[in-house]
């Protein structure tokens, strides 16, 4: 192997190699994410963790229709390699049905790294194709150490854990919001044909979404997010948070309490069970500040608060804290800025 | 289809409301005179096989933890809250340190077998480790459907769940056959409290003990923890007076 190495590798990548002491390079393979037209951004992140892992990057997109959403990844850069599974099967892009297709994948090229982003989508697919090859997989990866060492957070992001894996396949979920994202172009991968699989599945079906319709930008990848909290007493104030949302270019989230009271519809919220986001400016309205809470936002960069409770907990974190009743606040600050 | 036996998994954490502290060691959490109580999430879930049961769609539950001693407290609370019967498999000390979701899952999944279970709730993730896997690889390994982040269980016909999920952009319906894994999210339902009366009567419930060795699974642990750090603290802000003043501090940081 070492010969290999040697005959192989720059003198860049050996001293890489010895430097970091990684036994191989790693190979990785993500799971892209899409709704059948777009790739979602998160998928960007991911790409950006495998290649902190260093090697070969291949991208796996698996659908009803991937022909928009490949001529999309083909183009990330960073990709050297996109497996396409074009298939009515994968409709819904159920796990049940993603899990063989992806262990037929893994049969064939052996990844060192299996990743996905940590949304809903990648969370409900990765575990049970970790439980499939028999290892352990990490879930919301904040950094790579090496290439078998993670650092992620535990108890609502209150402490930070490092983990060292001894699977010789890592599968992983990333933090979108932890990892640059790859470019979304410049690259030029080979589009293969992924391994085909005689899936039949019966089991379970997917019956269609109910989404929710926004002009903003996403909250995950927004660059300022404005959220409200119990102190915004109904649905109709958010309205508020929308006009200021609309000055600023930013998106519009939700503490649990105020998803739980009806107000907004649940995947507004922004927490440990929620979204998790990093924006360069979070507004805090009407938000206490519970730990939970704190979970999905403390790593913005500028955090403002805005309520009329000088002692919420929210201003222990807040950059600039504003002690006002919003319903004056809030439209002032929309008004002057 | 008032035949359906459940299982519920019920997991004792440090308590939601509880500010943790990092061990000097940088080895873990402080867990010793620490308040426990059973995750949210696993109590949302009971609360769901505890409708069914009401509906008559379930016959019987049977509620699970695997952990130390004291976990047979969060089962005597999932037996006042309606669980029929409960087994604690015990794991302690450096074991129960080490104790991952996969190793969980593999207890979880031969428990199913041996009890015949025809439906098996989870929440959806651990508030302690926030891994949010054990459901999943249940399911893998029995090679049964999953129903994850539930907010909302119908029976339709005596062998098929409708299940709306709660999915980045919104809701999602899905339809999976039984026997099948759901995973419940926060707003699947409101869980009751155990009453008085209720947990009097939990103490006569029947309560077995088992083994990991019993159950014939491999318990050792695949991650290494390295180390369990205290997150970056902020730096302190500052208060400002008006709107006016906040502004110009957003426009000297250039965030606005």
């Amino acid at each position: 192997m070492a010969t290999l190495i040697g005959k192989t590798f720059s003198q860049a990548t050996r001293s890489f190699l010895k430097a970091s002491n990684w036994s191989r390079l790693a190979s990785s393979l993500v799971i892209a994410e899409h709704n059948g037209s777009d790739v979602v951004p998160l998928t960007y992140n991911s790409i950006g963790a495998a290649k902190q892992l260093g090697g070969d990057v291949t991208v796996l997109v698996a659908g009803k229709d991937c022909s928009n959403v490949s001529k999309q990844l083909a183009q990330a850069e960073g990709v050297s390699k996109l497996l396409v599974a074009q298939n009515d099967i994968f409709d819904g892009f159920l796990a049940e049905t993603l899990t063989p297709l992806i262990l037929e994948t893994q049969k064939q090229f052996n990844f060192t790294h299996i990743l996905a982003g940590a949304g809903a989508f990648g969370k409900n697919l990765i575990p049970r194709l970790a439980a499939k090859l028999d290892v352990a997989p990490i879930s919301d990866i904040i950094g790579i150490n090496g290439e078998r060492e993670f650092v992620r957070t535990i108890y609502a992001g209150n402490a930070i854990q490092t983990v060292t894996s001894s699977d010789p396949v890592s599968l992983i979920t990333v933090r979108g919001t932890a990892f640059p994202p790859s470019g979304p172009t410049g690259g030029s991968a080979n589009i293969e044909d992924a391994p085909s699989v005689a899936v039949s599945y019966d089991l379970s079906k997917f019956e269609g979404q109910e989404l929710s319709i926004s002009e903003r930008p996403e909250l995950t990848a927004a660059k300022a997010v404005i959220s409200g909290g119990r102190g915004m007493k109904n649905g109709e104030n958010f309205e508020l948070l929308y006009n200021l949302a609309d000055k600023l270019g930013a998106a519009v989230g939700a503490s649990r309490a105020a998803v739980d009271a009806g107000y907004v519809p649940n995947d507004m919220q922004v927490g440990q069970t929620g979204k998790i986001v990093a924006p360069e400016l979070y507004i805090a309205v009407g938000i206490s500040g519970a730990i939970q809470h704190l979970a999905g936002m403390k790593d913005s960069k500028v955090i403002v608060a805005i309520n009329k409770d000088p002692d919420a907990p929210i201003f222990q974190v807040a950059d600039f804290g504003l002690v006002e009743d919003l319903f004056k606040a809030v439209p002032e600050l929309t008004e002057k800025l | 289809m008032a035949s359906l036996r459940a299982l519920v998994g019920c997991k004792r954490v440090i308590d939601y409301a509880v500010k943790i502290r990092v061990k000097p060691d940088n080895m873990g959490v402080v867990t010793e005179g620490i308040k426990h109580s059973m995750n949210p999430f696993d109590e949302i879930a009971l609360e769901e096989a505890v409708r069914m049961k009401e509906k008559k769609i379930v016959s019987e539950i049977v509620a699970v933890s695997c952990g130390p001693p004291e976990c047979q407290e969060t089962l005597r609370t999932a037996l006042a809250m309606g669980a029929d019967r409960a087994i604690h498999v015990e794991i302690k000390g450096e074991e129960y340190q080490g104790l991952q979701p996969l190793a969980v899952s593999k207890m979880l999944a031969k428990l199913i077998q041996n009890e015949k279970v025809d439906i098996a709730f989870f929440g959806k993730q651990a508030i302690d480790d926030d891994s949010n896997q054990t459901g999943q690889m249940v399911a893998s390994l029995l090679d049964w459907p999953q129903a994850t982040f539930a907010s909302k269980i119908e029976t339709e016909g005596s062998d098929t769940l409708k299940v709306m999920r709660e999915i980045d952009g919104g809701l999602e319906h899905i339809k999976v056959k039984l026997p099948a894994v759901v995973t419940a999210d926060l707003r699947l339902n409101e869980p009751r409290y155990a009453t008085l009366p209720n947990i009097m009567k939990a103490k006569k419930k029947p309560f077995s003990k088992m083994s990991s060795e019993e159950l014939g699974v491999d318990i050792k642990p695949r991650l290494q923890v390295k180390s369990v750090v205290d997150p970056p603290v902020r730096e302190a802000g500052s208060t400002v007076e008006n709107v006016d003043e906040l502004i110009t501090k957003l426009k000297d940081v250039g965030v606005v």
